[in-house]
C-alpha cells in the first residue's frame, strides 16, 4: 500500500514537474478583459497544468514596434525573457502577442534569448502540447470564429486562405470538443479586421469599413457569438458592433472552453 | 495623427457603396488567383522556386546583365543603359528623334510611368498613343493608373462611356455595354496603329541565355504595337533578367494565376530580332534598382515580378483604392517601392497596412511586401517623417509599461474612465471614437483578481 501510495504520488509529481507552465496575460487582456485571464487559468488547471503567473508583468512590447516604434520594446522584451525564461512554456491567450513574442523577439534582443521558443499561444498549447481530445462542459450556442491574422500567418493556426495547403483549423478542433456548440466561419475567413495597433486610430476610417465589414460577415453566419484567440481583434470588432448597435456577443476562445466547466479548489 | 494616405483613403470611404465595388472587384481577382493556386499541387514549391531564382539572379545581376546585352547584340539589336529617369527619357527620345518619329504606340509598361516618359515626349511633339485598353482610357481621361495589372479597373464603364462619346469614340449615344465599349476603343486605336512611326513594349522578363524580351499581354496590343512601325522599342528595368527559359516556365505559370487567375495571358510574345529591314532598341533601366541589392533590409523588393496580387488580397488597398497613395504603384509593395526610392518623400504611405500579412502569402516571389512594410516603419524616425502624435503615444505607452507601479495604479484607477460620457469620448481628437465605443476598463484587472484569490487561498490554508 505505502508503495502503491509512492508510486501515485511520484506519477502526480512528475507530470507536475515535466511541464513548467508559465501565463502571461497581455497589458490589455488583463485592463479590459480579465475574464479572459480568468478563464485561460481555470481551464489550465481544469487540465492539470501546473501554471504560475509571474508578477509584475505588463507588456510585450508589440503596440510600439507595430506602430513603428521597436526601439521603445526592448526593455520589455528584456523583462518578458527574464520573467519567462526558465518556464517550458509561456502561454498567452492572445495571438498577436504571443506571435510578437515569437517573431520579433530574435530581432529586438541582441543577445541569445530563450522565450522566443518557449512562447506559445493558448490554442496551440492546448492542441499541439497538451494533445486535448475531450473537454468538460457544454456550449449550446452558434459561434463565427475569428482567425486573427497573425495566429493564421504567423503562428499557423489554420491554414492561410491564400496557400495551397491542406485544410485545418486547431480553433475550430477545439471549439468542437464542447458539447452542443455550433461552430461556423465567416465568408472571407481569415481577412483582417482592420485592427492593427495603432493602424486603427492612424487610419481610422479604414480600419472601421474593414471592422465593419467584417462584423457583417460574421453576423451573416446567424451566430450569437464571435469568438477568436484575440482579444485585441475582438475589441475593435466590438467598438464597431456597440456604435452600431449591432445584436451580437463577442468571447474569447478561452472563455467558450472553459464554460459549464466545474471550477476546482484553489481556483480563481 | 493623419497620414498623407489616411486622408486620401477618409475621401475614398466617404463613397461606402463605391468602396463596396471596389473591394468586390479586387476580392473575386484573389478569389480566382487562390482558385488556379489550388489547381496546381506544386504551388507553393513553384512559389520557393522562383523566389529563389530571383535571390540567385538579383546576387549575379551583372553576370545575367552582360550575357543577356551580349546576346541581344549578337541578334542585331541595339543595348542602351540608362542610370535614371532623365537619362532614360533622353535615350528614348534621342532614338525617336534621329527616326523622325511623330507618333509612338506604346504597350503597357510601369517603367515609362516611373520615369514619366509620356509628358516627356509630349513636350518635345512626339504624338505618344498608349494601346492598353486601361492605360488608354486613363491617358484620354488625364488620370494615372490606379494598379499596376488593371490600371482603370475602378472607373465604371458608365464613366468610361461618357468620356468615349464625348471624344467621339462611341457613337451610340448611352450605350456603356463593356463589349461595344471595347469595340469601339479598339477600332479607334487600329487607325494608331496603321501610321505609327514607332512601337513600345515594356518587358515582363529578359531571358539572359537567348536575349528573348518576353511581354506577356492580354489584349495583343504589344504584337500590334511592334508588328506595324519598323522601329521597336523596348523599356526594361534591369531587374527584368532572369537566366533561360527553365526559369521563365516557373514565372510564367506564376505571373498570371497570381496577378488575375488566368492560367495564362492569352499573348507571351518573344521579341528578339528586329523586323525584317526595322530596328529594336532595348533600353536597360537601372533608376535605383542596383542600391536596391545593396539594401540588406530591403534587397528583397527587387524580386517583384509586378503581378499585382498584393494589391488585389490587401484589405486596406481594396477599401482606399488606387489614388491613396502618393507613390504611381499602389498597394503593399507600392508602399516598399516608394519608400526604396525616396523615403522622405513617400512615407506617408507607410501607414497603409495592418500588418496581416496576406500579401506576405500571395506574393509569387516571396518579396514578403507585409513584413517590409514593418520594417519601414522602423526606419521613419532615422527619416524624421515618424508621427509626432503616434511618437508621444508610444512613449507614454512605454513609461506605462516598465514601471509596474505606474502601470498598476494606473489600471486601479482606470474603472473611472468608464464613467466619461461617449458623447465627450466623441471628438474629433480622438481617432478611435470615429468608428468605435470607447472599451470598456474591468472593475478589477486580471492581476488584482489573481492576487486577491492567491491571498484568500493562502488565509483559508492558514
Amino acid at each position: 500500500m505505502v508503495l502503491f501510495r509512492k508510486f501515485v504520488a511520484r506519477k502526480r509529481t512528475r507530470k507536475y514537474i515535466i511541464m513548467r507552465v508559465g501565463l502571461f496575460i497581455p497589458c490589455y487582456v488583463d485592463a479590459l478583459f480579465p475574464q479572459v485571464g480568468v478563464a485561460t487559468y481555470r481551464l489550465l488547471k481544469k487540465l492539470k497544468v501546473d501554471v504560475v503567473y509571474p508578477e509584475h508583468q505588463t507588456c510585450c512590447g508589440q503596440p510600439m514596434a507595430n506602430g513603428g516604434f521597436q526601439r521603445m520594446s526592448g526593455h520589455l522584451a528584456e523583462r518578458f525573457e527574464k520573467n519567462f525564461k526558465e518556464f517550458d512554456y509561456v502561454v498567452i491567450p492572445s495571438v498577436s502577442c504571443a506571435a510578437f513574442v515569437r517573431v520579433n523577439y530574435p530581432q529586438i534582443l541582441d543577445h541569445e534569448c530563450k522565450t522566443p521558443k518557449k512562447a506559445i499561444e493558448l490554442v496551440e498549447f492546448l492542441h499541439d502540447v497538451l494533445k486535448v481530445k475531450e473537454l468538460p462542459g457544454s456550449f449550446p450556442h452558434v459561434v463565427s470564429v475569428h482567425n486573427s491574422c497573425h495566429g493564421v500567418r504567423e503562428l499557423l493556426l489554420s491554414a492561410p486562405s491564400e496557400e495551397n495547403i491542406p485544410p485545418y483549423n486547431k480553433i475550430l478542433d477545439l471549439l468542437n470538443l464542447k458539447e452542443g456548440i455550433t461552430v461556423k466561419e465567416p465568408e472571407r475567413k481569415d481577412e483582417c479586421c482592420g485592427f492593427g495597433g495603432m493602424f486603427a486610430v492612424e487610419e481610422p476610417q479604414v480600419s472601421t469599413r474593414m471592422g465593419t465589414d467584417k462584423v457583417q460577415r460574421h453576423m451573416a453566419t446567424g451566430a450569437e457569438v464571435i469568438t477568436g484567440s484575440d482579444s485585441s481583434c475582438l475589441m475593435h470588432m466590438q467598438g464597431i458592433a456597440n456604435k452600431k448597435k449591432y445584436p451580437i456577443k463577442f468571447m474569447h476562445v478561452a472563455e467558450i472552453l472553459a464554460a459549464d466547466c466545474n471550477i476546482l479548489k484553489g481556483d480563481i | 495623427m493623419s497620414t498623407y494616405h489616411s486622408k486620401r483613403a477618409a475621401e475614398f470611404l466617404k463613397d461606402p457603396e463605391k468602396v463596396t465595388r471596389h473591394d468586390q472587384t479586387f476580392w473575386s481577382l484573389r478569389q480566382k488567383r487562390d482558385d488556379r493556386a489550388h489547381e496546381l499541387p506544386e504551388w507553393e514549391d513553384l512559389r520557393e522556386h522562383s523566389s529563389q531564382i530571383k535571390a540567385h539572379t538579383a546576387t549575379h545581376l551583372a553576370d545575367y546583365i552582360d550575357q543577356f546585352t551580349e546576346n541581344l547584340k549578337k541578334n542585331g539589336v541595339i543595348v542602351h543603359f540608362a542610370k535614371d529617369a532623365q537619362e532614360f527619357n533622353e535615350i528614348a527620345y534621342g532614338i525617336l528623334e534621329d527616326h523622325n518619329v511623330r507618333k509612338l504606340v506604346k504597350s503597357k509598361s510601369m517603367l515609362t510611368e516611373e520615369c514619366q516618359l509620356n509628358p516627356y515626349l509630349i513636350k518635345r511633339g512626339i504624338n505618344v498613343v498608349e494601346t492598353d485598353l486601361g492605360e488608354r482610357i486613363l491617358q484620354l481621361m488625364h488620370l494615372r493608373p490606379a494598379h499596376i495589372v488593371m490600371p482603370a479597373i475602378h472607373l465604371t464603364r458608365e464613366e468610361i462611356g461618357k468620356m468615349f462619346e464625348e471624344k467621339g469614340i462611341s457613337k451610340e449615344i448611352g450605350n456603356y455595354d463593356p463589349t461595344y465599349l471595347t469595340r469601339c476603343g479598339r477600332e479607334n486605336l487600329r487607325n494608331d496603329f496603321m501610321d505609327a512611326d514607332a512601337g513600345m513594349t515594356g518587358c515582363n522578363f529578359g531571358i539572359a541565355a537567348t536575349g528573348d524580351c518576353v511581354v506577356c499581354t492580354n489584349e495583343g496590343n504589344a504584337d500590334m504595337s511592334t508588328s506595324l512601325p519598323k522601329l521597336h522599342i523596348v523599356a526594361m528595368g534591369i531587374e527584368k533578367v532572369i537566366p533561360d527559359y527553365a526559369s521563365l516556365a516557373v514565372f510564367h505559370r506564376l505571373l498570371s494565376r497570381s496577378g488575375t487567375g488566368q492560367p495564362s495571358t492569352a499573348f507571351t510574345s518573344h521579341f528578339r530580332k528586329p523586323r525584317p529591314g526595322g530596328e529594336m532598341h532595348v533600353i536597360l533601366v537601372d533608376n535605383g534598382r542596383s542600391n536596391m541589392i545593396a539594401n540588406p533590409e530591403h534587397w528583397q523588393t527587387l524580386k517583384c515580378i509586378r503581378c499585382g496580387a498584393c494589391m488585389n488580397t490587401c484589405p486596406v488597398y481594396r477599401r482606399s483604392g488606387g489614388y491613396s497613395y502618393s507613390y504611381f504603384i499602389p498597394g503593399p509593395i507600392g508602399v516598399d517601392l516608394g519608400m526604396i526610392h525616396d523615403p522622405k518623400k513617400y512615407s506617408g504611405n507607410v501607414s497603409a497596412c495592418s500588418l496581416c500579412l496576406s500579401c506576405d502569402c500571395v506574393c509569387p516571389a516571396k518579396v514578403e511586401p507585409g513584413s517590409q512594410i514593418y520594417r519601414w516603419r522602423q526606419s521613419l524616425e532615422k527619416y524624421g517623417t515618424e508621427n509626432k502624435e503616434k511618437m508621444v503615444m508610444a512613449e507614454g505607452m512605454k513609461a506605462v509599461y516598465e514601471n509596474y507601479h505606474v502601470y498598476d495604479a494606473l489600471l486601479r484607477n482606470s474603472p473611472i474612465a468608464n464613467h466619461i460620457p461617449e458623447s465627450l469620448a466623441d471628438i474629433k481628437l480622438n481617432p478611435w471614437s470615429i468608428g468605435h465605443t470607447m472599451p470598456h476598463f474591468a472593475q478589477k484587472s486580471f492581476h488584482a483578481i489573481f492576487k486577491q484569490a492567491m491571498d484568500e487561498l493562502k488565509k483559508g490554508k492558514k
